[in-house]
């Protein structure tokens, strides 16, 4: 845009768009005195460009093609733009009072959310009992579905797990135990610690990864897309489509998955102490028989369903809160997932103080 | 309308397993054309528009577009015809955790470098060009009408002066009154701008209203292309009802007054 500049007339050529922005600019700045602007020899014009030249008041602008006569009046009707935005001026900060503020929000925030999760259960729980009455309701096609997708799938993750954890406890137990002789008593330290804790609670841990932000996410994009909002002008209700099946799904397949953690865990660590200590599988059966009975089992799967209905509730609840943009979606999902986990090790917690207070 | 095609597309073959969309499509669009695309539901046309702007890999064919094989190119060269380009898709398309003001200036961010106030300016004279209010700029996608949405989306479109404009269904499920504005909007702006359209919709009067030629995909290939008055003489039974149905000549009936 080499350009002639009199005392009182500019003259541009070259383009004048968004790529040459800068340059036209300072040419503009420069010839701040001009009165005219010449446009006789620009070849291309853009809206940029066009703003640029609208941009300096005073100048007249002049040989302006009809083309561009045209993007100029289309421009200058856009015009005038709002005032510049200036930044936000910085909220003075009040070091006490803004931490008691935080904290007064997130406990507020806390309640709130314990009141909504107390609301959506009860309202789950209603449409439970309705459905239980009138059981022909009750979706038996996606009641299965999920039964596969949060069962049947997520055996061979749970069964590692459980495996692993088996090797874990006898690897580390006869390094403590062998200092005492009392190596056989490495069967009685993984039946007990994974039969009762750790088999459904590690499970647990690994269902709310895996299906409560499966649901939260499943859930939230029908909300987004207004799926939900069909069902009910349908007069569908989406507690009872979406929820029960995944709620009843969960609670019927826990104690399955928390079994089969059980199964692998002992067989992870019969096989370790096997290897490690010598203890051969029959001695196992033999000192697993005489020290565990059935009740250490059942007091941990007894909490699965627990576990499980925390999870799917959770899980659907934070779906339905999904608003309509990508990022609460997301939100919503993390937070299924921590909230559930949470919950889960409060709950095993309180049943620790419950049946130990029982004295199972 | 000068000779030159700014898009050429050359046996455009599209195929969805079995199904085949397209086959074998030839279909010039000419630079500072409006070229309206219409078709049953179903004909391809939103894969059409997909192709061409490089979502959707063609099984086979060749398209040109601004003198750049589209599909045989490389990465840089595809990006520097796409920032030629601007895209409208149906609902906006907006980023939904961004304002207006910021979608707008999304392109812009990625391929100039310019300062933060001359692209928030810029951002603010596309919002004011669509018909948006100043107050939109910052308002985020999801408080927005759907009007209002696809404003938004066409300053987004235009945010880098694109030479050529692909629009899917503009006017869809906006109020009579707000798309004839869209018309009338993107009237000016194809001319002011100088603008290459691609326009695929059902609205006979945003064809009317709107477009240089008109292209009826069907049977898997661009079955017509000409002006409406030609459309109207074409004996092909879709085409005919088309154009000549209850709506066609509520449309035109308006266009000629």
């Amino acid at each position: 845009m080499a350009d002639a500049v009199s005392s009182s007339s500019l003259a541009l050529s070259g383009p004048v768009t968004l790529d040459t922005l800068d340059e036209v600019r300072a040419l503009l700045d420069q010839a701040a005195s001009a009165t005219r602007v010449d446009l006789s020899a620009v070849t291309a014009l853009d809206t940029a460009g066009a703003w640029a030249l609208l941009g300096h008041r005073g100048m007249r602008i002049e040989a302006a093609g009809p083309v561009q006569a045209l993007l100029l009046r289309t421009v200058e009707a856009a015009l005038p733009l709002p005032p510049a935005r200036t930044a936000r001026p910085r909220k003075a900060r009040y070091w006490v009072g803004d931490v008691l503020a935080a904290v007064g929000a997130a406990v507020a925030g806390f309640l709130t959310t314990s009141a909504q999760g107390l609301g959506f259960t009860g309202l789950v729980m209603t449409r439970l009992a309705t459905t239980l009455v009138r059981p022909r309701r009750l979706r038996l096609t996606a009641l299965v579905h999920h039964m596969q997708e949060v069962g049947l799938n997520a055996v061979p993750i749970v069964a590692l797990m459980g495996f692993l954890i088996g090797v874990v406890l006898a690897f580390q137990g006869a390094a403590q135990l062998r200092q005492f002789g009392a190596e056989v008593f490495v069967v009685d330290l993984i039946a007990v610690s994974i039969l009762r804790e750790l088999g459904i609670l590690l499970t647990a841990i690994i269902v709310a990864g895996r299906s409560a932000s499966a649901f939260t996410a499943a859930i939230g994009s029908m909300k987004m897309r207004e799926e939900i909002d069909a069902m009910r002008v349908l007069g569908l209700d989406p507690v009872e489509l979406l929820v029960l099946p995944r709620l009843l799904a969960l609670v019927i397949m826990l104690p399955v998955l928390g079994l089969v953690a059980n199964l692998a865990g002992l067989f992870g660590g019969g096989l370790m102490a096997w290897i490690e200590l010598g203890i051969s599988p029959s001695q196992f059966r033999t000192q697993l028989l005489a020290d565990v009975d059935a009740a250490q089992a059942l007091v941990g799967l007894s909490k699965a369903p627990v576990f499980a209905a925390i999870i799917a509730l959770v899980g659907c609840q934070q779906g339905m809160l999904v608003k309509g943009d990508a990022e609460s979606l997301g939100m919503r999902t993390s937070r299924a997932v921590v909230i559930a986990i949470f919950l889960v090790i409060v709950v095993d917690a309180l049943f620790s103080v419950f049946f130990a207070l029982w004295g199972v | 309308m000068g000779g030159e095609a700014v898009i050429a597309i050359r046996g455009l073959t599209n195929r969805f397993g079995t199904t085949v969309v397209h086959e074998d499509l030839s279909l010039n669009v000419m630079r500072g054309e409006v070229l309206g695309v219409v078709g049953a539901s179903g004909s391809g046309k939103s894969v059409l528009l997909r192709s061409i702007v490089g979502l959707q890999t063609p099984s086979a064919g060749k398209i040109i577009m601004l003198g750049t094989d589209v599909l045989g190119a490389s990465a840089a060269d595809r990006a520097a015809v796409s920032a030629r380009t601007g895209v409208m898709f149906q609902d906006g398309a907006l980023f939904s955790a961004l304002t207006v003001r910021e979608n707008v200036e999304a392109p812009m961010r990625e391929r100039l470098a310019v300062d933060a106030a001359t692209r928030a300016a810029l951002a603010d004279l596309r919002i004011s060009m669509v018909g948006l209010p100043p107050e939109a700029g910052g308002l985020y996608p999801a408080e927005l009408s759907g009007g209002m949405r696809k404003r938004a989306g066409l300053a987004r479109a235009l945010s880098l002066d694109p030479e050529i404009l692909f629009l899917d269904e503009p006017t869809a499920g906006l109020d009579p009154i707000g798309a004839s504005t869209f018309d009338a909007l993107l009237n000016s702006l194809s001319e002011a701008l100088g603008l290459t359209v691609f326009l695929v919709t059902h609205d006979l009067d945003t064809l009317q209203a709107t477009c240089d030629r008109i292209a009826v995909l069907a049977q898997r290939r661009v079955l017509v292309i000409g002006t409406l008055a030609e459309m109207r003489e074409v004996d092909d039974p879709w085409v005919h009802s088309y154009f000549h149905g209850p709506r066609a000549h509520a449309a035109l009936a308006a266009g000629v007054n």
